[in-house]
Formats: structure tokens, C-alpha cells, sequence
């Protein structure tokens, strides 16, 4: 087998004739029905509690995260979550259940390494990022935010 | 000359492949070849309370019943070639703790099954052991969590991705046996890198080693694909077995219905979420010792070249952008003019 520049360049080639493309059109399509899905669920979960428990539009938003953030955890706990993950892909992933999915998911795994340095320890290993890059994204924004309204 | 060519072993004495044995998870005993196997369980946890120590009780299983079929007891192997995916190859390490043989820890990634059997054979042939015993194994959750993600997170894999195989395969090389197939050659592999990077197209990174060593090993013994009834490869799947015919076409050699992957053949690809098909340790060595030597006992094939395929690469090199190395080793099994059950 040859190998270095030449041979690597001729094999990428060989790739492109039977890898198959991700299928990002169904994909898109597959991650709008489910996150719309779970955005629709979580408006009726809204309104619920304004209409039954006396909240207001801007105090149901905690009850409601905390019951779709719960439902998550739950169906993590049951194995289907990471199915219904494998469908939607980022339907899935981007709404706040995907954020308590991957942070069940890895204290679930972890769970045989003890509570402290398993789940404790490892609870974030694929939720961190997301946190990281949400406060400096945050940050940045309000950044320039600040900046726009002082001086314009 | 127990050296052909460049790279391949011949084994003047024919050691003897007295027994196999290959204990597989349910999902792979849903699978076309769920018959074939020694034992399968229904619960990954195989009731254990980590996926760690599921994946040492299918190791000690597959050798126990390996032991057993070739009525050997564990004071007579003496030596043992084993490993597996895990860092530092607990699963092998552990359980050569319970097994208490003479040991000697390899790690193949997934060529590991041949890679082992070669080392067996050698080690027979040489007149160093009576019997050595050659043994893997692998299982979905602890490679996930290792290499992946944990089990239970709703991430995405593209359509290249591959399943890993939970189970454990194991095989007794001996000086004498009746009836029984025989180990003639092993060729070993070349490490190749072609420069496949995502950890998500295994199968396509392993193709090009498996293509250097079939390759090398008809060069090195003369042989042409028509003296085999069957060449397989590990755990290359439907994107990289493809890449890898292509491969060999380019060099001018043909292989036809002949040439297939361990890694296709284990699953229906309408099961859930096998993707382009199996991988993992398991996965050539469950095929190999089951399915396989099943079928050759019935005699359907006389000669076979096995070519167990490995991706060397850890989470840590894909995460710096590394490309992965891989490997292949391939076994040739005889099966003279026997026929077993």
C-alpha cells in the first residue's frame, strides 16, 4: 500500500464515491417536527399552570422548565431518550430537555465511579460546554448591548 | 522457511485450532447469526453491576466454554494472549487474574482477535506452549462510554458510524487434535494511516490496512484468491469493505462473493441503530469462532483467510485532530479433512 501526500489525496477521492452524505435535508426537516414538538408541549405545560395555578407569563417559565427538564430526565432514565435523539438530532438537543438529557445521561454513566468523583465528577462532561460557551455568548452579547444603548 | 516474504508466518508444525467458543449480548443474538453462537445473553448487565465488569464476565465465559469444548483445564494452557478495547486492558487483565495462566496482554484494537490467534500459533509452533489460548472481547456501553458518549445521551451518528459488538470470543491452539481445523499461516499487518480523521468513519480508515495485508499476503505465499473459499475481514462494514474491494481491484486483485466482513454479516441492517454494521474486538472473534467455524465444521469452506481489522486511535488523539492509524492481521484456517459439530 503506497502511503504519504499522494496516496492520501487519491484515497479522499475513493471516500467521496461511497461515503454516503449525511442526510442534512431530512435531517432538518426531522429536527424541526420534533423541536417544534417539544416547544408546543412545553407552550401547553404554560399555559396550565397560568390558567390552573395562577401564574403569570413571566413567573410560568420556571414551573415549565422544571417539568419539561424533569419529563427529560425520566425518559433518559427509560432509554428512550437517546432514540428519539438518533431521529431527531438536534430537535432533540437544542430545547432545555436536551441540556437535562445530557447531564442525566453522563450521572447515569458515571454512577459506577461513586457520587462524588462519578456523578459529581463526570455530571458535566457533556453538558459543560454548553454552559462555558452560553455565559461567554451571553457576556458578548450583553456586551454589546450596553454598548448600542449608551451611545446610540 | 517459517518466513514468507516480508510479513507472513508459516507454521511448519500446523497447530491445531482445537476449540472455539463465542458468547455474544442480545442485540447480536437478534442478528442473522444469533444461532451460531455458543451462548447468548438477554441482559448486557449479564448481572453485574457495571458495564465493566458485563464485558469480564463475557471474556471469562467465552474462555471457560472454550475450555470446556476442548476438555483442557486451566493448568494446562500455558499461555494465554488477550486484550481488548478498554484503557489498559482491564477486561483482559482482570480476567486473567480469575484465569490464573501464564499471560501475556495484547492490544490490536480490533485485529486484536487475529493478532492474538497468530501469537497462539507461533507460540505452538515454536513448541513454547501444548496449548495456548487466544481470547478478546468487547462490549457496546464500555466502548461508548469510553470512545463516545454515555450510552444513554440522544446524540446523533452519521450513517458511517458502526455498532459495537458486546461479547467475547475465545480459541484453544494446540500441538495435537483430531478432527479438528488447523492454523497455517498468519500474515502480519503494517500499521497504515491514509488520513481519515472523524472517528465516525471507522470503516473507511480501516480499509486500506486490510487492503495492504491481503495484498501482501498473496504476494508473500504465491497464492492467488482462488486457493480460498472465503475472505473476511473484521470489522470494515458496508462504506469500508466496498472502499477496501476497491482497493485491491486498483492492485489488480480480484475477490468477488468471496470476500466479505464479519462486521456486515452480524447484523440485519434493519435492526436499530447498527448503521454500516458491527465493530469492536468482539466482532471478528465472534464471527470467527462461531458463525465461521461453524459453518467450516459442516464443511463449507476448506481454506479461509481471516483479517481482523483495528483502528488504533484513542478519544484523545481524534480530539487533537490526529488521523488514525489502523491495522489488520490475518489467520489462514484449514480444515484438512475433518468435520465437526
Amino acid at each position: 500500500m503506497k502511503q504519504g501526500q499522494q496516496a492520501k489525496a487519491d484515497y479522499k477521492k475513493l471516500q467521496k464515491k461511497h461515503v454516503p452524505k449525511k442526510p442534512v435535508l431530512s435531517n432538518c426537516i426531522k429536527a424541526f417536527l420534533v423541536g417544534g414538538s417539544i416547544c408546543l408541549l412545553g407552550q401547553f405545560v404554560q399555559q396550565f399552570f397560568i390558567a390552573y395555578f395562577g401564574f403569570n407569563d413571566k413567573t410560568a417559565g420556571s414551573p415549565t422548565v422544571a417539568v419539561m427538564v424533569f419529563i427529560a430526565v425520566l425518559l433518559t432514565g427509560l432509554g428512550v431518550y437517546d432514540r428519539l435523539g438518533q431521529w431527531a438530532g438536534a430537535g432533540s438537543a437544542v430545547p432545555v430537555t436536551g441540556f437535562a438529557n445530557a447531564m442525566s445521561s453522563a450521572a447515569m454513566e458515571h454512577r459506577s465511579e461513586g457520587l462524588v468523583l462519578g456523578v459529581g465528577g463526570q455530571m458535566f462532561k457533556v453538558a459543560g460546554p454548553v454552559i462555558v460557551f452560553g455565559t461567554v455568548a451571553a457576556f458578548i452579547v450583553g456586551l454589546i448591548r450596553e454598548l448600542v444603548t449608551k451611545f446610540m | 522457511m517459517p518466513l514468507l516474504g516480508k510479513q507472513t508466518w508459516k507454521f511448519n508444525s500446523e497447530p491445531y485450532l482445537l476449540a472455539t467458543a463465542a458468547v455474544v449480548g442480545p442485540k447480536e443474538g437478534e442478528g442473522p447469526l444469533g444461532e451460531d453462537f455458543d451462548n447468548v445473553h438477554e441482559d448486557p448487565y449479564v448481572g453485574q453491576d457495571s458495564w465493566e465488569k458485563a464485558e469480564r464476565r463475557f471474556f471469562e465465559e467465552a474462555c471457560e466454554r472454550a475450555m470446556d469444548k476442548a476438555g483442557v483445564c486451566g493448568e494446562q494452557i500455558n499461555v494465554l494472549y488477550a486484550g481488548d478495547l478498554l484503557n489498559q486492558i482491564i477486561t483482559s487483565n482482570f480476567a486473567a487474574r480469575q484465569l490464573a495462566v501464564p499471560f501475556l496482554g495484547v492490544f490490536g484494537a480490533c485485529s486484536t482477535s487475529m493478532e492474538s490467534l497468530a501469537l497462539a500459533a507461533m507460540t505452538v509452533d515454536a513448541g513454547f506452549a501444548d496449548y495456548a489460548l487466544a481470547a478478546t472481547s468487547s462490549h457496546n456501553s464500555t466502548a461508548e462510554r469510553q470512545f463516545r458518549y454515555p450510552t444513554e445521551y440522544g446524540g446523533q451518528k452519521p450513517p458511517t458510524s458502526q455498532c459495537t459488538v458486546t461479547g467475547a470470543g475465545a480459541a484453544i491452539v494446540g500441538k495435537q487434535g483430531q478432527n479438528r481445523p488447523r492454523i497455517t499461516h498468519a500474515t502480519i499487518g503494517k500499521v497504515v494511516d491514509l488520513g481519515v480523521i472523524s472517528p465516525f468513519e471507522m470503516g473507511p480508515a480501516m480499509a486500506p490496512a486490510a487492503a495492504d495485508t491481503i495484498a501482501q499476503h498473496f504476494q508473500d505465499t504465491g497464492r492467488t484468491p482462488e486457493d480460498y473459499d472465503l475472505i473476511i475481514t473484521g470489522d470494515l462494514a458496508r462504506i469500508g469493505h466496498k472502499l477496501a474491494e476497491e482497493l485491491l481491484e486498483q492492485q489488480g486483485i480480484y475477490l468477488g462473493d468471496k470476500f466479505k466482513d464479519c462486521g456486515i454479516l452480524m447484523y440485519d441492517p434493519d435492526q436499530s441503530e447498527v448503521f454500516s454494521g458491527g465493530s469492536g474486538c468482539a466482532c471478528c472473534a465472534t464471527v470467527t469462532y462461531g458463525h465461521l467455524m461453524k459453518r467450516m465444521g459442516r464443511g463449507e469452506f476448506d481454506r479461509i483467510l481471516v483479517c481482523a481489522t483495528g483502528a488504533l486511535l484513542s478519544p484523545m488523539s481524534s480530539q487533537q485532530g490526529e488521523s488514525i492509524p489502523c491495522i489488520a492481521h490475518a489467520v489462514v484456517i484449514e480444515r484438512g479433512e475433518s468435520t465437526w459439530t
